[in-house]
């Protein structure tokens, strides 16, 4: 079997007297599809920002390509982010004072590339998602569903190994968020890039090759692929 | 499923005899259970015994004798009534689940165990009916997504009575 592409032993992480992760562990394989679930207060937030370089944990490793990710400084684990990683959220995760196409076009500006270029490729991103339509729209102008798709498409512009995505459908009905879920699992597949996903909906979870559960800060179920 | 009412849907279109009855049930409703031969032809003998259907003609062409049906204003009338009327909540897999959680606290088994495995089981199907809903037709993503919002529900039951195992088996201890 083939080295984990991002692997986590024992974390150990407390919010002053909360303790959020309490020795959690957790491997994911370049191109799996990982869903972390767990009731509100599992730890499986926590989890996904250790592992992508958000939050350092007390203790314990989290180790990207071979290499100790959590040990980097913050402009270093900032860079890896940026280059490396894409991410979504429940919320806000794009700019608001950006139109779509920007949004999308901004991962490709931060890594230096020419802004007409970018934007040429944000909007076959906004093509291939399905909202090609709001290019010019800023957040506020777009449906929930619409601005997760142009945040699918953000986190997958630049060509990331690994894709976070926190709630990615807690904010939709669920129908738009099933569409989401298609698009972002398709896109992420046909790219070979990895994704992380939390949720807290098991219909949502489904859509990963495999479950991982959390209770208490902990992993209590590491069930394999099916 | 009632076998009676969906032949008597499928006949509405245009009259049929039973072989094309039972081909077009299956393809559309019998993914799971396909409907046995002789339960069309018996439904059918007693649909028209009803007045519901009647035999349009009989021919027989190389193999076995072919009856063709055709609704009466009679199997229309049941036909909507049957359409608009309200289905009973159908009692589903918890139940047996349930009997499963309480036997097991009741003679001290670990029941977290058993419901680990349901919800893995569950998860399991839920993966499958989703990679089947992929590039799938309406029909076929609508048929799958039925299951899977029920398959959701019992998740939400087993994860909601994996959280109050301590409590219940504390209960159950009482009464005992």
């Amino acid at each position: 079997m083939s080295e984990p592409l991002l692997h986590a032993t024992d974390l150990h992480l407390a919010f002053g007297p909360t303790k959020a992760l309490a020795g959690a562990g957790i491997e994911v394989r370049a191109g799996e599809m990982v869903a972390l679930v767990g009731s509100s207060g599992s730890g499986k937030s926590t989890l996904l920002h250790c592992l992508a370089g958000i939050l350092r944990p007390d203790s314990g490793e989290v180790t990207y390509r071979g290499a100790r990710l959590d040990t980097l400084s913050e402009e270093a684990r900032s860079k890896l982010r940026r280059d490396e990683f894409g991410f979504v959220f429940q919320f806000g995760s794009l700019v608001p004072e950006l139109t779509a196409v920007e949004n999308v076009a901004l991962p490709l500006r931060l890594a230096g590339a020419k802004r007409r270029g970018a934007e040429t490729k944000a909007r076959e991103w906004l093509e291939r998602l399905g909202v090609l339509e709001v290019a010019a729209k800023r957040p506020g102008e777009m449906s929930g569903g619409q601005g997760q798709r142009v945040a699918v498409a953000r986190a997958l512009v630049a060509g990331p190994r690994v894709v976070f995505a926190d709630e990615p459908t807690g904010a939709l009905d669920s129908f738009n968020g099933e569409l989401v879920m298609e698009e972002l699992m398709g896109a992420a597949r046909a790219q070979g890039a990895s994704v992380v996903l939390v949720t807290h909906e098991t219909r949502i979870a489904a859509y990963a090759d495999r479950e991982i559960v959390l209770r208490d800060g902990r992993v209590t179920s590491p069930m394999v692929a099916l | 499923m009632t076998i009676a009412e969906t032949l008597l849907g499928l006949l509405e279109p245009a009259p049929r005899h039973g072989y094309d009855l039972r081909r077009e049930y299956d393809a559309q409703f019998g993914e799971r259970r396909p409907v046995k031969p002789a339960q069309v032809y018996a439904t059918l003998g007693r649909l028209a015994r009803d007045g519901d259907i009647h035999v349009v003609s009989v021919e027989q062409v190389g193999g076995p004798e072919r009856t063709t049906y055709a609704l009466t204003p009679d199997g229309v009338t049941r036909l909507e009534r049957w359409l608009v009327e309200p289905e009973a909540h159908t009692p589903y897999l918890q139940s047996v689940i349930f009997t499963k959680v309480i036997l097991a606290l009741r003679s001290g088994r670990p029941a977290e165990r058993l419901l680990d495995a349901q919800r893995t089981a569950h998860v399991a199907a839920m993966r499958e009916l989703i990679r089947r809903k992929s590039g799938a037709d309406l029909t076929t993503v609508l048929s799958c997504d039925f299951t899977i919002f029920h398959l959701e529900a019992d998740l939400r039951w087993l994860e909601h009575t994996a959280a109050r195992l301590d409590k219940l088996a504390e209960e159950l201890a009482e009464e005992l």
